[in-house]
């Protein structure tokens, strides 16, 4: 199947989206999290009046702006190349996902870069209120631009609220609000946002104790990392019941991935989570061999965690190429598990009926077409099972999805424990004291985005090969272009958006060594 | 016949070309940034162009991702068809704006890497290209472009590509016809023009008036050249015309000059918008106590004139992006628009856009109520300087 389709060109088409994805990735988290810790800063300067605050607000307003600048830059591309290198799902999906996109656009697009004008020119033209209030509206317009994205992304990985229109060859909303208010995008966005905070508050603790360990703007340095702290445990506890949260959802609806987070190829009942292990490279579903060389599990954990319930059966990478095994549907019925073959066969009805459906219709012969209709409709939840033939061809890269699920884990443990320990040291005043501890905040920035990368990983590699899960594979989604012109394209943002990556971490290196506007003696007095 | 659905599919079309026209005024942005080095003689003069543009290079780039989530969101055939096939042409548009989008706030900043004449090269580069490449893609609106559509083809798991370009060339044909590029040339010459407009309106410096007045009386015949020629050819040529009951698109002789016949009400805004523009320069030329009041004058023209320019190429019955390959794949607003209720949920939404240009007039008129100066620049510390 597929034959028709050059795979270098799928390859290189992803291999650009994901290039352009974790690019505008790096940037955008501290332009969610950061925006809140400068309103929360700049709230606390109009209560207080304290001068030194609206320094402090400014100082980390400036490195907003210089990453604001580049996440704006990586993130047009996104939009577009849905249409550029993604043309058959454009029309294929246009109809449920375009929405978001355009109401993300309408509502939050215009009120961040509205807002943001204020924020950085308006200091002396409005007033502290009206400035106070842009800032908050620049943050919440910024994290609203995230919900929309994250509700098309999550209705790829559970479609809902839609129906197929045989007459238009496409998917079509339904339900508005079932699209909106799904269980997986609500988790998704909670905990997107949520990781973007942490992220940030690692970055301003990270920075602040670079200053502290030079004895630099002590007062500015602690007055950070209080909010920072705050601001990162709160969301770190949030991020845990979200990530719980999504987790139980990639379970309920995209076992496959749950299977390659967990290296589980073969399922059983009272599975265990693995907290630390090593996959076997020699492992494929159909051989004995073991699916890990050594691990550490948490009994029963993944059962629990899965299907709230620890004796549960959870199914593995084989099991789900099986099928045979029960589960729970959506309308709480148990139900047998199809295999992969029975899965392509029905998928190949469905194609056919939509075919065959189609000349029905222009042949005027309506017996036949609701006939079709009718077996189309039965055979739908399967369509994108029509055009694969390779059961390993649903098994996504389980080393890649495993090892970026895990190390996300481990770091976001570990950001608790930066946030808990500066919360202490600050408790006991003894934090610029603390040199050890400063060291590892300041190496901690970089590890909070190795952690975010990761969580995109295992939610986008994790779900291949599906762009519509079940619905539509990654590789019928494409746009019928050369694959040299994605090579060159492809290149070409490789060596720019590396360009601009090393500018903006420059200018940051900079603006951070030069320290905010205000002199330690005087600040020392507040 | 469903008029509710017909009623949002031409609802959303004027809304996609609202905005399209909007962003074509707002390409006052690019326009200058195509400017600061003919402008500004030095340093200083330089500064001052690129702070006031800075100011609102935002509210172009928002507007211009707007349409396209608009486009994608109400007609999401033509992005699919367009973007998938006229590859090379929408990523070219596309590189301009990510390297404009870094280079105001690193243009300055010590460390930045590049150095200050990169970021300068990128902001022309945006102004240039950025304008005459949208012009140009606009201009297949009216003289089509090479595609097949086949939605059936998602039946057939070997090659399922529902849009599929017939030129290896992927777009860059467009500009061996003239008359896209003429309208491409346009729109060039128009953003430098309402540059210019702009910057008298925002920067308070006599040298750079007496440039901007300069420059004015240089860009405007040449805006007027390209885009007399570009209406001139559009009223004489063959269009293509849609059988509204079945659907086929034929050829019609003079279809764009019929359009504005049989719709005088986008003949008249498409003429008060003309008159318009050039009353905006006219006044800014010739009496320097109005000068400041040309932008807004030549910015409404633009925008109606555009509009009326999109609606000439959807309405009435005409196929907005016409195939060359197979006429019968030539996408009108019908055929290509998202479902009713997905456009009637956006219709919902669409209530929004009164409020959002609320809070965009506010903000624009707390930012620009004095005019930028040098002393503004150097002595206010608080502010934001690029």
């Amino acid at each position: 199947m597929l034959e028709g389709i050059d795979l270098s060109l799928v390859n290189w088409s992803r291999a650009q989206f994901a290039l352009t994805a974790m690019y505008h990735w790096l940037f955008v988290p501290l332009t969610l999290g950061l925006g809140f810790i400068i309103a929360i800063m700049e709230t606390i300067y109009v209560r207080t009046g304290i001068p030194e605050w609206k320094k402090t607000t400014k100082f980390w307003m400036k490195l907003f702006g210089i990453n604001f600048a580049i996440g704006v830059s990586t993130g047009i591309i996104l939009e577009f190349e849905f249409g550029t290198n993604w043309s058959n799902y454009s029309w294929f999906v246009g109809d449920i996902f375009g929405a978001p996109l355009a109401i993300e656009g309408i509502m939050a697009f215009f009120m961040e870069s509205t807002f943001i004008a204020i924020m950085f020119f308006g200091w002396n033209k409005v007033s502290k209120k009206f400035h106070l209030a842009s800032t908050w509206l620049t943050a919440i317009g910024a994290n609203l631009s995230a919900l929309w994205i994250l509700v098309a992304n999550s209705w790829m990985q559970s479609p809902v609220g839609m129906h197929f229109n045989p007459d238009t060859a496409r998917n079509e909303m339904g339900n508005f609000w079932e699209v909106l208010l799904s269980p997986v995008a609500i988790n998704k966005f909670l905990h997107t946002v949520t990781s973007a905070f942490v992220l940030a508050a690692i970055f301003v603790i990270g920075i602040s104790a670079w200053f502290l360990l030079r004895n630099r703007h002590v007062v500015f340095s602690k007055k950070s990392i209080k909010i920072a702290s705050i601001f990162g445990l709160a969301a770190s506890i949030f991020l845990a019941w979200t990530g719980d949260g999504s987790a139980y959802q990639v379970a309920q609806k995209q076992p496959m991935k749950l299977a390659a987070m967990e290296g589980l190829y073969h399922g059983k009942e009272g599975a265990g989570i693995v907290v630390v292990g090593a996959l076997n490279p020699n492992k494929e579903y159909n051989n004995s061999d073991d699916a890990m060389i050594f691990k550490v599990e948490v009994p029963k954990a993944l059962s629990f965690l899965g299907y709230r319930n620890a004796d549960a059966f959870v199914p593995g990478i084989a099991d789900i190429i099986n099928g045979g095994y029960t589960y729970t549907d959506k309308e709480g019925n148990l139900q047998t598990a199809l295999s992969f073959d029975e899965k392509v066969k029905r998928g190949k009805i469905a194609i056919q009926a939509l075919a065959d459906y189609k000349k029905a219709k222009d042949a005027n012969n309506d017996s036949a077409a609701v006939a079709n209709k009718r077996l189309l409709d039965n055979n739908f939840a399967y369509f994108g099972y029509g055009y694969l033939n390779k059961p390993e061809s649903i098994i996504p890269n389980v080393p890649l999805t495993f090892y970026s699920f895990h190390i996300m884990v481990a770091l976001a443990g570990w950001f608790m424990v930066i946030f808990a320990g500066a919360l202490f040291f600050l408790w006991k005043n003894k934090l610029e004291k603390q040199r050890l501890f400063l060291r590892l905040s300041f190496l901690s920035i970089p590890l909070a985005y190795v952690a975010s990368q990761c969580g995109w990983i295992v939610a986008e590699v994790g779900r291949q090969p599906w762009v519509i899960q079940d619905i539509m594979p990654t590789a019928a989604a494409i746009s019928r272009i050369d694959t040299t012109a994605v090579k060159i394209t492809f290149f070409l943002f490789l060596i720019v958006f590396t360009a601009l990556m090393f500018a903006e971490i420059g200018i940051l290196r900079k603006q951070i060594r030069k320290g905010p506007d205000l002199e330690d003696e005087p600040e020392k007095a507040v | 016949m469903d008029t509710t659905y017909i009623l949002l599919q031409q609802y959303w079309w004027v809304l996609v070309s609202l905005l399209g026209s909007v962003l074509v005024f707002l390409m006052f942005v690019q326009g200058g940034q195509s400017l600061i080095y003919t402008l500004g003689k030095n340093e200083e003069q330089r500064t001052l162009l690129v702070n006031s543009l800075g100011r609102k290079w935002e509210l172009t780039f928002t507007t211009l991702v707007t349409f396209g989530g608009a486009f994608f969101a109400s007609f999401p055939l033509f992005y699919s068809t367009s973007f998938g096939g006229a590859y090379w042409v929408w990523m070219a548009i596309l590189f301009c704006f990510v390297l404009q989008a870094v280079s105001y706030e690193y243009r300055t900043k010590p460390g930045n890497a590049l150095g200050k004449k990169t970021f300068e090269i990128f902001l022309f580069t945006n102004g240039l290209l950025g304008t005459i490449l949208i012009g140009t893609a606009v201009g297949t609106f009216f003289n089509g472009a090479m595609f097949t559509v086949n939605k059936m083809n998602i039946t057939n798991p070997e090659n399922p590509v529902i849009s599929q370009w017939a030129t290896p060339w992927h777009g860059l044909e467009a500009v061996l016809t003239f008359h896209n590029v003429a309208l491409g040339l346009a729109v060039f010459f128009l953003s430098r023009v309402l540059a210019n407009l702009y910057f008298l309106n925002s920067i308070d410096n006599e040298k750079l008036t007496q440039s901007a007045i300069k420059s004015l009386k240089i860009n405007t015949p040449l805006f007027l050249l390209f885009f007399v020629f570009f209406i001139i050819r559009l009223i004489t040529k063959d269009g293509f015309a849609l059988t509204p009951q079945t659907g086929e698109v034929f050829i019609e002789k003079y279809k764009y000059l019929h359009n504005f016949i049989q719709m005088p009400i986008v003949l008249i805004m498409f003429l008060a918008g003309l008159v318009s523009v050039i009353w905006g320069i006219y006044v800014s030329v010739l009496y320097k106590k109005y000068n400041n009041r040309g932008i807004w004058y030549s910015g409404i023209g633009t925008i109606l004139a555009v509009l009326s320019l999109f609606l000439l190429a959807g309405f009435n019955n005409t196929a907005y992006y016409p195939s060359l390959v197979d006429l019968q794949s030539s996408l009108t607003i019908y055929n290509s628009s998202s479902s009713k209720f997905t456009l009637s949920v956006m219709s919902v939404v669409s209530i929004l856009l009164p409020f959002v240009i609320a809070y965009i007039i506010i903000a624009w008129r707390a930012i620009n109520r004095r005019k930028l100066t040098t002393n503004e620049l150097i002595e206010d510390d608080s502010l934001h300087v690029y």
